[in-house]
């Protein structure tokens, strides 16, 4: 029923918008243009409605060349405001934004009260409406779009630099004044492009949403710009074929809130940057730690000359709850790292290995801040304390010749280390 | 409802709403909030809505409930986004407050047979309907809701601004100094948002979401250009308010169009008049200012001109063509006449002399000329290389400042290219 070619045409076209959007959003977001497709999109309404009304016509590339002539306005008169007057940027984008729209309303309310205003249908242009794409917008869409994405692949690189390193774009002859209105007059096209089926008070969403939720999954900018297209092309289709179901509600608002459904859940799932992956490798890191300060505490013990050691010793020793060591003894069992017998604990070979490592780590540390002069011997310790989870092998070598170069000789000497451990709210 | 009280109860609302925001927006602008404004205005239609399908009425308390938790939900995501999640901060503002207005809409046209609410109301409100929306006590016919409503916001951000004006004041200019003396930024700032959220939803119905942002940021953008002192902002803020209400309520039937959105089209007139017409802020102002500042380097380098001709003792008067400045021709030539005009220079047979009061001004300038040739060589720059900054610094050296200059100086009668300098 809803495969019919009028549903193919508005999947189509829908498609197109996420993906531009998606694409030039990466590039606006970067380069902290996004409230600015806002400003545009809302100065974009009383273009459509002038170009209604002076040529009564509907004709998509007529109403879209006034938004687009209003819309640039608007983006000058802001650039103007911020540069003349002491009106700051964040005030002049509200002030053409609502001043715009409130012109655009005027406008739009005129028209619905005269005569021809019933039929006219400029409200889809308020909230969007995809159904009414029809084969004659499509084929403008595709036009702009392609234009957008042609201008993308060939700019690829100034954007790049415009985004990372304006002051590098100058250097290189490119001027980033030009460079910035070029990215700025594609970020008009690609608003022009979604005006139909999203709406002017919604259409920033396509542009900064999916681009942000895209922002999670890579530090690289060219993953980021297909990522950000897909999803941004997901993200329409979706939008179109969920408000199929419900022709009353308007398919702007369905698309935002589906961008935004993706944002939230790239935000929590994505690797490395995602809220999960971040928790996750807070607790791995809270874990290794506590783990290491048993096992430094295990040797401390041993060197005031204990020979049996129960984990009551080392609850008292780590000044923690019995219930916690117990908890983190079974998980260093579990890593071959201590074994217990008869509720004496004994450090494997592995366990040993670890606990001489980071001890040593901690005294190289504290002579090496001391060496250095960074900070005064009583003062070394919680420094060291910090750090002798994240040394490396590597770092210690390194360390271990600077200070060979003085004469220090440093052996990981239980006796030497000021006792303490850090406390961290995560345990095994 | 007849033709005085109809008319009467829309203006007054309107005029309510807009000093209640163009109060509060003055704040905003200083502080340079004004896009959280937008975003807060945005982001509360949610709240509004879900209240309605709550208590199935218009009731302002479930109103204002839904729409604080609204706001206060906006705000955390917003903080989260950005602090915890590392989004960019207009990034994150952008995301929020357009899923909660999309969010608000699709809940609106979902539930369209049991909200009293459509989306035309969101955008521009209903305040044409405002005197047949009564205010019962009883039996008692206590006038437009709306006009209630807002005259109550009204008083509480009036209140508020008077009561805590010197709060406001030094939180807005310099947050530390504020913490020094003992009042918290943090503090201000949280009460002033919460009295926007308040007027955001009063002036909800009246004026829609959208273009309460319009008048919560033009007329204290507007205010701002005409003066540095915040009690001005703040008077003339919410006169631009009222003003506009009542000029885009007749131009509203002019046009026979939304009374809201004329009352921003309005407010952005007055914004560009301000922006063009506000005396030392405005783009006049400052055209007017930086013709003036050329006429008076061109005045100056016309003086100058004939003076050292005379002191050189080639020739006493210069035709046009000698003493005008072919760099910069046209103002040359207005500076000329200017002078003509107040007898510092003479013409006479087409050629131009100082007058008695032209020595005077154009012996005064080089004074200052050399002395600061004197001056700057002394400072350790070459001979050659003092004459373009003396240049520049000649016109704004007022007597004060020449004999300063002068007892900086050893006690020398030539500059340092050996020319005379003359007394003044």
């Amino acid at each position: 029923m809803i495969w019919d070619a009028t549903f193919q045409l508005v999947l189509l076209g829908s498609l197109l918008i996420g993906a531009t959007s998606g694409t030039l959003g990466a590039f606006a977001v970067l380069r902290r243009r996004s409230l600015l497709g806002d400003a545009l999109a809302h100065a974009a309404l009383p273009g459509v409605a002038l170009a209604f009304l002076w040529t009564q016509s509907k004709a998509l590339p007529i109403l879209l060349l006034g938004a687009t002539i209003s819309g640039v306005v608007g983006v000058l008169i802001i650039e103007a405001i911020v540069n003349y007057t002491r009106i700051k940027a964040d005030a002049a984008l509200g002030i053409v934004l609502s001043v715009f729209f409130g012109g655009g309303i005027v406008l739009l309310t005129h028209i619905q009260q005269s005569e021809v205003g019933n039929q006219s249908g400029l409200d889809k242009f308020l909230f969007g409406q995809a159904a009414s794409i029809v084969r004659a917008d499509l084929y403008v869409m595709c036009v702009v779009s392609a234009l957008v994405m042609v201008a993308v692949f060939l700019c690829y690189k100034e954007f790049k630099v415009l985004i990372f390193d304006a002051e590098f774009l100058a250097a290189q002859g490119f001027s980033p004044r030009v460079v910035d209105l070029l990215l700025m007059g594609l970020i008009v096209l690609t608003v022009m492009v979604g005006l139909q089926a999203v709406g002017v008070i919604l259409i920033a969403a396509m542009l900064i949403t999916p681009a942000a939720a895209a922002r999670f999954w890579t530090d690289r900018l060219h993953v980021m710009v297909l990522a950000s297209g897909i999803l941004g092309a997901l993200c329409g289709a979706l939008g179109v074929g969920l408000s199929a179901l419900a022709p009353r509600i308007p398919t702007g608002p369905v698309m935002v809130l589906v961008a935004t459904a993706a944002f939230l859940v790239s935000a929590l799932i994505a690797p490395r940057r995602g809220v999960l992956a971040r928790w996750a490798r807070i607790r791995a890191n809270a874990l290794r730690e506590n783990g290491q300060h048993f096992l430094r505490a295990y040797l401390a013990l041993q060197a005031r000359g204990k020979r049996e050691i129960a984990l009551l010793d080392l609850a008292s020793e780590l000044q923690l709850p019995l219930y916690r060591v117990r908890r983190l003894a079974t998980r260093l069992v579990r890593d071959g790292r201590v074994s217990l017998q008869n509720g004496a604990c004994s450090l494997t070979e592995l366990g040993h290995k670890e606990a001489d490592f980071v001890v040593k780590s901690h005294q190289l540390w504290e002579y090496y801040l001391v060496y250095r002069s960074i900070l005064e011997e009583d003062h070394v310790d919680r420094s060291a304390d910090e750090v002798e989870h994240i040394l490396t092998p590597e770092i210690i070598e390194q360390l271990e010749s600077i200070l060979a170069q003085e004469g220090i000789d440093v052996v990981g000497d239980i006796h030497k280390t000021h006792s303490g451990y850090r406390r961290t709210g995560e345990d095994g | 409802m007849d033709e005085f009280w109809g008319p009467f109860w829309i203006v007054l609302t309107g005029a309510l709403a807009g000093a209640s925001c163009g109060l509060l927006g003055a704040y905003l602008v200083l502080r340079k909030m004004s896009l959280l404004g937008d975003a807060l205005s945005h982001a509360v239609l949610p709240g509004i809505v879900i209240a309605f399908l709550l208590s199935g009425s218009r009731d302002v308390i479930p109103m204002f409930i839904g729409a604080a938790i609204c706001g206060v939900i906006a705000t955390v995501l917003i903080e989260t986004f950005h602090r915890r999640w590392r989004v960019q901060e207009d990034s994150s503002i952008g995301i929020t407050f357009t899923a909660l207005f999309a969010l608000g809409v699709v809940l609106i046209t979902a539930f369209a047979g049991q909200v009293d609410l459509d989306q035309e109301c969101v955008l521009y409100g209903e305040i044409a309907y405002t005197p047949w929306d009564r205010l019962f006590w009883g039996e008692w016919d206590l006038g437009p809701r709306p006009v209630w409503i807002l005259g109550t916001v009204f008083a509480l951000n009036l209140a508020l601004v008077l009561v805590f004006y010197k709060e406001f004041l030094i939180a807005s200019f310099d947050a530390e100094m504020a913490l020094s003396v003992g009042v918290s930024a943090a503090l201000v700032h949280y009460v002033l948002m919460g009295a926007v959220s308040v007027t955001t939803v009063a002036a909800f119905e009246s004026v829609g979401a959208i273009l309460v942002v319009a008048m919560l940021i033009v007329p204290g953008a507007s205010a701002y250009l005409w003066s540095d002192r915040l009690k001005v902002i703040l008077t003339l803020s919410a006169l631009m308010g009222v003003v506009s209400a009542i000029a885009g309520y007749f131009l509203a039937g002019v046009w026979n169009s939304s009374i809201a959105g004329a009352m921003v089209v309005v407010m952005g007139a007055l914004f560009a008049l301000s922006l063009i017409f506000a005396p030392h802020y405005g783009l006049l102002g400052r055209f007017v200012r930086q013709i003036r500042l050329s006429l008076r380097v061109a005045r100056d380098h016309v003086l100058l001109k004939l003076l050292r001709e005379r002191e050189s003792q080639r020739v006493s008067a210069l035709s046009w063509g000698d003493l005008v400045d072919t760099a910069a021709r046209w103002v040359s030539g207005i500076a000329i006449r200017l002078l003509i005009w107040q007898g510092l220079i003479t013409r006479k047979n087409g050629h131009f002399s100082l007058g008695e009061q032209g020595v005077i001004h154009a012996t005064r300038l080089l004074r200052n000329h050399r002395l600061w040739e004197s001056y700057l060589n002394q400072l350790g720059l070459p001979p050659d290389h003092v004459h373009d900054p003396a240049d520049a610094l000649e016109h704004f050296t007022d007597d004060h400042l020449r004999e300063e200059i002068r007892a900086a100086l050893p006690n020398i009668a030539t500059d340092p290219q050996g020319k005379r300098i003359p007394d003044g």
